[in-house]
């Protein structure tokens, strides 16, 4: 049976995720990742037309705080812990172009 | 502008607001605009491992305003991550709406009597703010970015019209009243300039009657101007490309408002693929009936509603005072029309000193009281001032407040007086015998002829219609 992954669409998920990988992660995680979209293409043999469809475990909804301010972090604390910093503001290698 | 004969443009906008809450979409830290750098920072907004979102109640409640006011449907909605790579975005995903929005399907109808279309109107929230440093001169020497957070996590709504727009004008309408409806709701405060409104718009062009063209989507529109001035560039650039043979890339296109023109910020084939998935942190939002119609009940009355009742008060309003009405409840001045009008005076006058003279110092409108207007209006009505007069009241009560019947005397206004005024008639009368005449015969146009006599010798001071009333009387 043919993987249902292939991988080129690994890679590109890897790099998508900023993630670099060997040649031999490549063949292994193609290999794994296949196997759990084929646990989850063993569903559709399942008739399941009278199951409401699942978005969370919890049957909760409408899970909501009220809108009052508590105190944010210390900034100089926070700052402190960063690879860089100028100004009260985060450093970080330069921009290129916009954001998407 | 017209497009070159046998094109159309379509246009739909996206438009983001900041809403206007205590806090951030997903944690305690403060929405303020204009504070420290990251000092509105917390775990959750600056996501760190193992700290979790819960959804603010006020911003939810302000979503749903805003669908209400734009006739939308409100449906149970879930949320996503939006995941992508940039710094602004520390978690490295925006927590959005995707296939479920809370707002959908819903429209907007324009002063000109057109119908805009909205699909949805979701929540999100906001990004960082990035800065970008030159190397000169730095420490370090090499370029680099900073980034302050306290935006990262602000509550934000995006509307999303139907492609139904036509022409940049029609943008440009449907742009300013659905920053009036922002307004209106409480949900934001529309400034445009501090970023708390933006709008990317997407521009395609086609022969009338064709299939919709190739989009190109065009961002940094930070002003109405700027909107309609893009859109405009961008249709003739398509255009032109078509007319020459060329086909358009679907892009994303950035507009530089000082060159006046757009540019390719990056192309279809390089845009990010976002992999949207359900954020497992957040459960279903579904407000019931019952929130849904208390949001209903307690909104205020919408801009058009209001331009309703203005023009009511107006009668048949002209072109012209159709156009000023829109001014007074753009720059929410209606009460200042509707005193005037509970007073008996002339609404008319009242929309136009309103429109021209308080929106001309509208940064001021907190100096000038209701009654104050409503005084220098009816001293002008009853003649006491002319027009000149009343406006430099106004301009002197806006500029410093005070009693306007005392500016008036301390200006001198109040010389002219129906003693002074008659006089000064009667002095024209005396040195045009033949005019005069006429007029009695009933050549009621040399009427004209003695009021700029009179406002030549007053200086544009005196009261055209108190004029006419003392020739009246002397017939």
């Amino acid at each position: 049976m043919s993987s249902p992954l292939s991988r080129e669409e690994v890679a590109k998920v890897a790099k998508l995720a900023r993630l670099r990988i060997t040649d031999a992660e490549l063949e292994q995680f193609t290999e794994q990742l296949g196997q759990i979209l084929e646990h989850a293409n063993d569903m559709t043999s399942l008739n399941l037309a009278d199951v409401e469809p699942t978005g969370h475990p919890f049957g909760l909804i409408n899970v909501m705080r009220e809108d009052v301010v508590r105190p944010s972090v210390d900034r100089d604390a926070v700052l402190a812990e960063a690879p860089d910093a100028e100004g009260g503001r985060f450093g970080v290698p330069r921009i290129m172009g916009e954001a998407p | 502008m017209t497009l070159p004969s046998g094109w159309e443009m379509v246009v739909g906008l996206e438009i983001h607001t900041e809403l206007k809450t205590a806090t951030k979409m997903f944690c305690g830290c403060a929405n303020s605009f204009g504070s420290e750098p990251n000092t509105n920072i917390c775990p959750v907004c600056l996501g760190l491992p193992g700290s979790l979102p819960v959804l603010n109640k006020m911003a939810v409640e302000l979503a749903m305003a805003i669908g209400v006011a734009l006739h939308c449907t409100i449906a149970p909605s879930t949320f996503h991550r939006k995941n992508y790579f940039y710094p602004d975005m520390p978690k490295d995903f925006q927590i959005s709406q995707y296939d479920l929005p809370i707002n959908s399907r819903g429209y907007l109808d324009l002063p000109d009597g057109s119908q805009i279309s909205v699909e949805r109107a979701h929540l999100e929230e906001d990004t960082g703010k990035s800065t970008h440093l030159g190397g000169s001169g730095r420490i370090h020497g090499a370029d680099r970015s900073v980034v302050d957070y306290n935006r990262s996590g602000v509550p934000l709504v995006e509307i999303v019209s139907g492609p139904d727009i036509r022409s940049s004008t029609q943008a440009r309408a449907y742009a300013s009243e659905v920053r009036g409806i922002l307004i209106a709701t409480g949900a934001s405060d529309g400034r445009m300039e501090e970023g708390s409104m933006r709008i990317d718009a997407n521009v395609s062009v086609r022969k009338s009657g064709q299939p919709f063209g190739t989009r190109c989507e065009i961002k940094n529109l930070n002003s109405l101007r700027s909107l309609q001035r893009a859109i405009d560039y961008e249709a003739l650039r398509q255009i032109d490309v078509l007319e020459d043979g060329g086909s358009i890339r679907q892009e994303t296109r950035h507009w530089d408002e000082n060159q006046g023109e757009t540019s390719t910020m990056r192309t279809k084939e390089e845009a990010e693929d976002y992999r949207y998935f359900r954020e497992p942190d957040l459960v279903e939002l579904s407000p019931d009936q019952a929130w849904q119609d208390r949001v209903r009940a307690a909104l205020p009355p919408m801009p058009a509603a209001r331009r309703a009742r203005l023009e009511l008060l107006l009668g048949e309003p002209t072109e012209a005072q159709r156009d000023a009405v829109g001014t007074v409840v753009e720059l929410e001045l209606d009460q200042f029309v509707i005193a005037a009008a509970e007073s008996n005076l002339d609404v008319s006058l009242a929309v136009a000193r309103a429109a021209n003279e308080i929106a001309a110092a509208i940064n001021n409108v907190g100096r000038l009281s209701v009654e104050s207007f409503v005084a220098t209006v009816s001293m002008e009505q009853s003649g006491k001032l002319s027009a000149t007069q009343a406006k430099k009241v106004l301009g002197e009560l806006l500029e410093n407040g005070g009693d306007p019947v005392a500016i008036a005397k301390s200006m001198g206004f109040e010389q002219m007086g129906a003693q002074a005024l008659g006089e000064l008639v009667a002095q024209c009368i005396a040195e045009n015998p033949s005019e005069w005449q006429r007029y009695r015969d009933g050549d009621e146009k040399l009427s004209q002829f003695f009021i700029g006599l009179v406002m030549k010798l007053t200086k544009g001071q005196a009261n055209g219609k108190a004029v006419i009333a003392e020739l009246q009387q002397r017939k």
